[in-house]
């Protein structure tokens, strides 16, 4: 293979002069994380309210939250980006739709992608939840209800706890997403990890030590999440339960 | 104190409960029995709304169940229930399971709850578990804890749901045990069992059920003396055989 490696070039200047190519990158890691992590959060909240609803007794209620699940899991997520992105400001009345374009277009980029951010992944926490509740004994929620616990409390101090101890390997797997997934905002101009990377191959014709570069950087966001949730884990087990001590 | 008048249930077109009607008496202690799927359980979450009845009328001290204005969640807490799969909750531990619906819906202190739930533990004999999750014990245990769980929110009445059924046989009688002293002391009982030594020694009155009606509804003497119908017959002669 003739290819030149030379590593040296993370460190070397870049055309600005003011950082070098791993400074691009280490500013691209905060992109990514900022985004990812703020739609996580957003994702968490949306998906534990409707994955609740898609439970509750009430016929309507679980109508809505079938509907938001249906929706957003079932268009591609570059297609929702686009949508949030290109189509929404148009839809909108237009002195609103002018607004959001005469606005800070980093701002733009970034809004976009995290409201397609966490609305797709809330809808997929949204099935996790669903399904830790609904792997409980059904009389879990009869005997708190029989105490006289309302619905709401019944859902705050017994399903919860318990469907979401249940549930933290997929969830696991779906904070790990939300990091990979965020690299689709690269397609709307938003200078995040890996569109930093295509900006590095560009500069300096390196691409193999480019993408190595931030493929140890995605594997590092990953591990730090695994043992982050590993920890998780392990301080909500409590005796007798499953791994429990 | 618990009435049903005329209680009629379906699921879908298929009706599991048929004109019920029965009452039980401040004090008194009512076993029910009758083949699986007769309706028996279901007859007994009517009365505090777990499951809801589409006929009829169910008042518990004197609060009707199936009214659109009832505090359901108020009228519940004074109703004790117990399980047949105990439902203890696995991620609290022994005291905390105690407690959690004094504090939440009596609005007790947790300190009042915390002594009032040992008091309870000391009643069932299991007060040195107070620390320990529900799954570190037996079945035998849980149920136990499961019934001081339903006393400690000063019920007026106790549901039974099988409570024994799922339970290994030597650990039948230490539940029976507690069951039966609470009868002692006067507690207002509705018990779905197939126990029916237990019935025997305790019960006021025995309510058979078949097929979704309530077909016997005797004094306990008189209905293990001369069950009047053929099915409670069939059924007494099956089950008490050996």
């Amino acid at each position: 293979m003739g290819y030149a490696w030379n590593w040296s070039v993370l460190l070397s200047a870049t055309p600005s002069g003011e950082t070098t190519f791993l400074g691009w990158l280490l500013a691209g890691l905060q992109w990514t994380l900022g985004l990812s992590l703020a739609a996580w959060l957003v994702a968490l909240i949306i998906g534990t309210l409707f994955g609740v609803l898609r439970t509750v007794p009430n016929r309507w209620l679980r109508g809505v939250a079938t509907t938001y699940v249906e929706i957003f899991r079932n268009v591609p997520l570059l297609v929702q980006l686009f949508i949030w992105y290109f189509v929404l400001p148009e839809l909108l009345p237009s002195t609103w739709g002018s607004a959001i374009k005469q606005s800070d277009p980093l701002m733009q980029q970034f809004i976009a992608a995290w409201l397609c951010l966490f609305c797709f992944t809330g809808a997929r926490v949204c099935e996790q939840v669903r399904g830790g509740i609904e792997s409980l004994p059904g009389g879990q929620r009869n005997a708190a209800l029989a105490l006289g616990l309302t619905l709401p409390q019944t859902y705050r101090q017994v399903l919860l706890p318990m469907a979401f101890r249940i549930i933290v390997p997929p969830l696991t797997s779906e904070f790990l997403n939300i990091f990979k997934n965020s690299a689709v905002a690269s397609t709307i101009g938003l200078i995040e990890l890996s569109r930093q990377a295509q900006q590095l191959v560009d500069y300096t014709a390196q691409p193999y030590e480019a993408f190595i570069a931030v493929t140890l950087l995605y594997a590092l966001i990953n591990v730090v999440v695994m043992l982050a949730m590993r920890w998780v884990e392990a301080t909500t087990r409590f005796p007798g339960f499953v791994g429990g001590r | 104190m618990i009435v049903y008048d005329k209680v009629s249930k379906w699921y879908g077109s298929f009706q599991v409960l048929t004109e019920c009607s029965t009452q039980v008496r401040r004090g008194e202690v009512v076993v029910i029995c009758g083949p699986s799927g007769s309706g028996k359980s279901t007859l007994i979450k009517c009365a505090n709304g777990l499951e809801p009845f589409q006929a009829g009328e169910i008042t518990v001290d004197g609060i009707s169940v199936g009214a659109p204005g009832t505090n359901l969640p108020k009228l519940r807490s004074r109703i004790g229930m117990v399980f047949q799969h105990f439902e203890l909750f696995p991620h609290l531990s022994i005291m905390a399971n105690l407690t959690i619906a004094q504090v939440k819906v009596l609005g007790r202190r947790p300190d009042e709850a915390a002594e009032k739930g040992l008091q309870l533990l000391d009643r069932v004999g299991l007060r040195a578990l107070a620390d320990k999750h529900p799954g570190q014990l037996s079945g035998g245990q849980q149920q136990r804890v499961a019934i001081a769980r339903a006393l400690a929110m000063d019920p007026i009445c106790m549901l039974f749901d099988e409570p024994t059924s799922a339970l290994d046989p030597e650990m039948i009688n230490e539940v029976l045990d507690v069951m039966v002293e609470l009868a002692r002391e006067g507690m207002t009982m509705m018990c779905v069992s197939h126990e029916m030594g237990f019935a025997r020694k305790v019960a006021h009155r025995v309510i058979f059920m078949d097929q979704g009606r309530i077909v016997e509804d005797a004094p306990t003497e008189e209905f293990f003396g001369a069950p009047r119908s053929e099915r409670a017959q069939q059924f007494l002669s099956k089950i008490l055989r050996h």
